[in-house]
């Protein structure tokens, strides 16, 4: 039992973010409301951003910004590669979700909506070929 | 015009502190190669302090201090920034971006330090304007608040 | 419909976190991206190389130099997608 629990305890983060990502991953598949997935989609990413920045952690290191003075050489820095690559993808999840909401905001404009199922059924009255695409499908199956 | 924007205590607090927001951005952005920071994160705090601004005095007063024509000039001058530095690097002999052929100082790697310095302001600047013109394009209207406000009186 | 959502996110969830079972321990030295020679060149080499102290910056705006003026692209790409989206009637 105490094996287990060691395991638990050495790698709880990767639990931590296993829990984020499925909130986020559920909220994505399970939610009608667009912006609820925006959201979703956000809280993903976070999950993936915590486990690159967790990846680059070192016991006892510190920031990796060069240091200098007496003890310059007993520093230990983490790993900086991970931050410049979670740096990058925080901007383009800025901009993916800036892009999202604006198409949202023109979806609303359009359907006065913004539930999946009701845009849907709109589309499918706008137009008729794609309604007689689904209705041939639901035949078939 | 909601209850915040009334407030006189959140008013003056936000005129005081927009000049400090926006000193810190610069200060974060030169600061970004001897301690934490770079132009992404100043970038953003420039951005916030106009937004807060913009928030509490009203878009049309946020729109006097950060018009649509020079957002949408500086969004593209910090990118002419960073590429002309990548620019640069071709004329003086070296490969796109490759900061030491620059015979600016003796030493490549001080050359290498400022043009890196040039970069983070280009990306400031990007960034700034484009986080303040996302704000600015995703509020809502400002026509909607005053056709409400008659209503709001009349009950 | 909602019930299916949950099996499918507790069978990814557990694959994951037996997937996982084999990633390094939280803070661990010795783990493969910290002794992969990349890292070490970058954290004692970067500085003579670019000049400033902070490695993360000499990776973003030396090493990687490219992949952020990318990056910048995208940023105002999206700025100019979103005034093209919500500007239309104005313009």
């Amino acid at each position: 039992m105490t094996g287990i629990m060691d395991i638990v305890y050495a790698e709880y983060n990767y639990w931590i973010y296993v829990a984020l990502m499925m909130i986020g991953f559920y909220a994505m598949i399970a939610k009608k409301n667009l912006v609820k997935k925006v959201i979703g989609a956000n809280i993903f990413q976070s999950a993936i951003f915590l486990f690159y920045i967790s990846l680059s952690d070192i016991t006892g290191g510190t920031a990796p910004i060069i240091v200098h003075g007496e003890h310059a050489a007993e520093v230990i820095y983490t790993n900086p590669v991970p931050h410049v690559l979670i740096l990058t993808a925080i901007v383009v999840a800025v901009s993916t979700t800036a892009v999202a909401l604006a198409l949202i905001i023109r979806i609303y404009d359009e359907y006065g909506s913004l539930d999946e199922d009701v845009i849907l059924a709109a589309r499918r009255n706008l137009q008729p070929e794609f309604s007689e695409y689904a209705r041939q499908k639901e035949v078939d199956s | 015009m909601s209850g915040i924007q009334e407030s006189i205590i959140i008013r003056t607090v936000v005129r005081i502190m927009v000049p400090f927001i926006a000193l810190f951005a610069l200060y974060v952005i030169i600061h970004g190669a001897s301690g934490p920071g770079g132009g992404f994160q100043g970038g953003v705090i420039f951005g916030a302090a106009i937004i807060l601004y913009a928030m509490i005095y009203g878009i049309e007063d946020g729109k006097k201090i950060m018009s649509d024509k020079l957002n949408r000039i500086l969004s593209s001058t910090g990118l002419v920034l960073y590429a002309g530095t990548g620019l640069l690097c071709l004329v003086f002999g070296g490969k796109f971006l490759q900061y030491n052929a620059v015979p600016l100082f003796p030493n490549p790697a001080e050359t290498a330090a400022i043009l890196m310095d040039v970069v983070e302001v280009g990306i400031g600047i990007t960034v700034l304007a484009v986080m303040i013109s996302l704000f600015f394009d995703i509020s809502p209207p400002e026509t909607e608040g005053d056709e409400m406000s008659p209503e709001e009186v009349e009950q | 419909m909602k019930t299916l959502a949950l099996i499918a996110v507790l069978l990814a969830g557990g694959m994951l976190l037996y997937a996982g079972q084999d990633l390094p321990a939280f803070g661990d030295q010795n783990s493969p991206a910290y002794q992969h020679p990349m890292t070490t060149r970058f954290i004692e080499e970067s500085e003579n190389e670019t000049g400033v102290y902070n490695i993360v910056t000499a990776l973003l705006a030396n090493y990687r130099s490219y992949d952020t003026l990318g990056e910048t692209t995208v940023i105002f790409t999206a700025g100019m997608a979103v005034i093209l989206l919500l500007r239309r009637r104005e313009l």
